[in-house]
């Protein structure tokens, strides 16, 4: 479904990312941890090219990104997104963040996509919140509407870039929950998150970044009981010895 | 309580809470007592309403306002050298344009035959003005004037400049240097010099330019000038609002495969757009005064003509009446809109308590 090989981005001199290859399968789940300024959010925005790549190839859904920016929409309509800090339209209402691309991208007709969104916003568990504005609802809502208006494009891949990092501790679960149940509807997802609780429970495998590069790649079973190399052993005991 | 105590706490409560609050008050009654007072007298008391002549308004001088000035001339102040028996054309005309504004200030009118209401409007003005069909007379546009000519130049002004400079304002921004370039160096160029000077350009300078046999209209070479004038200080005042709205939202649209047209229509623009409305209507009210400027290529506005309205020789001398006029009028249309402005804003702002593009808190 995703294929990275040998991807190579700099920033001006600075090389965020050295040499990644990456295969995530239909269906497959990856969690990419690591400490800040890894390169792991970087890496996660090239796939529907919120960044471009210098170096390597990447392939998607069978198709190369490269400057054709054809491709580029055909990608970024198969490969959902949800942020850090949400992205919402604020002033646009729920029911019309979410039908917005479905009407304007896929070109359904207007009452097809309410319907269709309705169901998601069911899915995320907050059908009532329909009508309101992005600023009206609480974080844990707007980061769920966010999940939402991403499926409601039917995407192919589901990209989470650190997802609950700008939530309060206590809507944290809300948005995990949903984010469960999605994969274990079996969408393919790479997920950038620290929450490691979520990768142990759903992830195929975790890919583990530092400075640019992957360190190690592996089951959750396998990197949590015993992390190969002493980047990443530092790295668990920093998040998890507390 | 009784009706007559609210007022007199009112008035002890903010006037004369301390006694630094009474003395402002007593010098702000002073003052008004000295200066508005004689002013009411002057402008009301002891004004000639009425002296076709001018004898009355000649021995009032000084001690009263001479409105006569305007009771004689106000046909020609509002349509200039518009044929006189036609003059109900430029009158119907000014009052389908202001008819237009009411209408599209109105929400729910914003909708797609708001187009063709503006364009039947626009037609049924071109009509009345120049005339040719229906049996009215043909008036050639060197003829119009007045404020049918101010807010013809304002309109058409505001109505190509404002999407002309949304362009600008996305092609400085663009990624695409040469784009970019053509922008900034329009933009810098024509904020760089005064309108005067473009005007002069526009109407001397210009057809020593055009092949011989071509000529372009003044009116229309005028009205070319101040769009690409406006557009070039409203570009900047867009480039503003998009210089606000977060990365983000960029990203979310482009993540969700909107196209960059689809993207900057439905998702950047009407917030940038929003969040630019004051400094926008500010842009349009300056605009609105200046189109009196285009009084130095010999086009018959509202202040030209209330100027040329003195160079009677009865009505010499009596500048401050027609001035105060024409002040008058040209307030009538900046203040509404700044009310407008404000309505607008709040309206927009109530659909969303809480505007927040990225984090939301709790």
């Amino acid at each position: 479904m995703i294929e990275l090989s040998r991807v190579n981005k700099w920033y001006g001199d600075f090389h965020v990312l050295k040499d990644i290859d990456l295969k995530v399968g239909k269906g497959e789940k990856v969690v990419v941890c690591g400490p800040s300024g890894s390169g792991k959010s970087t890496m996660i925005r090239l796939i529907n090219r919120l960044e471009a790549h210098q170096g390597g190839r990447i392939v998607v859904d069978g198709i190369e990104l490269t400057d054709d920016l054809k491709a580029v929409d055909a990608i970024r309509r198969e490969v959902g997104m949800v942020f850090q800090s949400f992205n919402l339209f604020p002033h646009l209402t729920v029911m019309e963040n979410l039908t917005l691309a479905p009407i304007w991208v896929r070109k359904m007709p207007k009452r097809a996509a309410e319907e269709h969104a309705q169901h998601f916003l069911e899915r995320v568990r907050i059908p009532e919140q329909a009508d309101k504005y992005p600023g009206q609802l609480s974080g844990g809502q707007q980061q769920r509407v966010a999940i939402a208006r991403a499926l409601c494009m039917r995407p192919k891949v589901m990209l989470f870039d650190e997802p609950t990092s700008a939530l309060d501790p206590e809507m944290i679960k809300e948005v995990l929950d949903v984010m469960i149940e999605l994969a274990n509807e079996g969408m393919t997802m790479v997920c950038v998150t620290h929450e490691m609780g979520f990768a142990k429970t759903v992830a195929d495998r975790v890919v583990f970044m530092d400075q640019g590069e992957v360190v190690e790649a592996a089951r959750p079973d396998e990197f949590f009981a015993a992390p190969k190399t002493d980047r990443a052993k530092l790295f668990l005991s920093q998040i998890l010895g507390h | 309580m009784s009706a007559l105590s609210a007022p007199v706490s009112w008035a002890r409560e903010n006037l004369f809470s301390n006694w630094k609050n009474t003395l402002a008050t007593l010098a702000i009654a002073y003052l008004l007592w000295k200066l508005a007072l004689p002013f009411l007298d002057w402008a009301l008391v002891h004004a000639v309403w009425w002296s076709p002549d001018a004898k009355a308004c000649r021995a009032a001088k000084g001690t009263g306002a001479c409105w006569a000035l305007v009771a004689d001339k106000h046909r020609f102040m509002l349509f200039g050298t518009y044929p006189y028996d036609a003059q109900w054309r430029p009158a119907l005309a000014s009052l389908i344009f202001v008819a237009l504004y009411v209408v599209s200030a109105i929400r729910a009118c914003w909708r797609r035959w708001l187009a063709l209401v503006w364009l039947g409007g626009l037609v049924a003005i071109g009509v009345l003005m120049w005339g040719g069909v229906f049996g009215l007379r043909y008036v050639e546009n060197e003829r119009w004037g007045g404020l049918a000519l101010t807010l013809l130049l304002a309109t058409f002004g505001i109505a190509f400049a404002f999407p002309l400079s949304i362009l600008l304002a996305l092609a400085r921004r663009s990624t695409m240097p040469v784009i970019r370039w053509l922008a900034i160096g329009y933009i810098e160029l024509i904020r760089g010099v005064p309108l005067i000077s473009l005007l002069f350009m526009a109407s001397v300078m210009l057809p020593l330019f055009l092949p011989e046999g071509v000529t372009i209209d003044k009116l229309l070479r005028a009205q070319i000038a101040m769009i690409l004038f406006a557009a070039a200080y409203l570009a900047e005042v867009v480039r503003g609002g998009l210089q606000a709205i977060p990365r983000g939202q960029y990203e979310a649209a482009q993540a969700l495969g909107l196209p960059f047209w689809k993207m900057m229509g439905l998702i950047i623009l009407p917030q940038a757009l929003r969040i630019s409305i004051p400094p926008l209507v500010n842009t349009f009210i300056g605009f609105f005064k200046d189109t009196s400027l285009v009084l130095i290529i010999g086009l018959f506005d509202l202040l030209t003509t209330v100027k040329v309205s003195l160079t009677e020789p009865k009505w010499s001398g009596f500048g401050i009446e027609a001035y105060l006029f024409a002040s008058a009028v040209y307030f009538i249309f900046c203040f509404a809109m700044s009310r407008y402005s404000q309505a607008l804003e709040k309206s927009l702002g109530a659909a969303q308590s809480r505007t927040t593009a990225g984090k939301g808190a709790a």
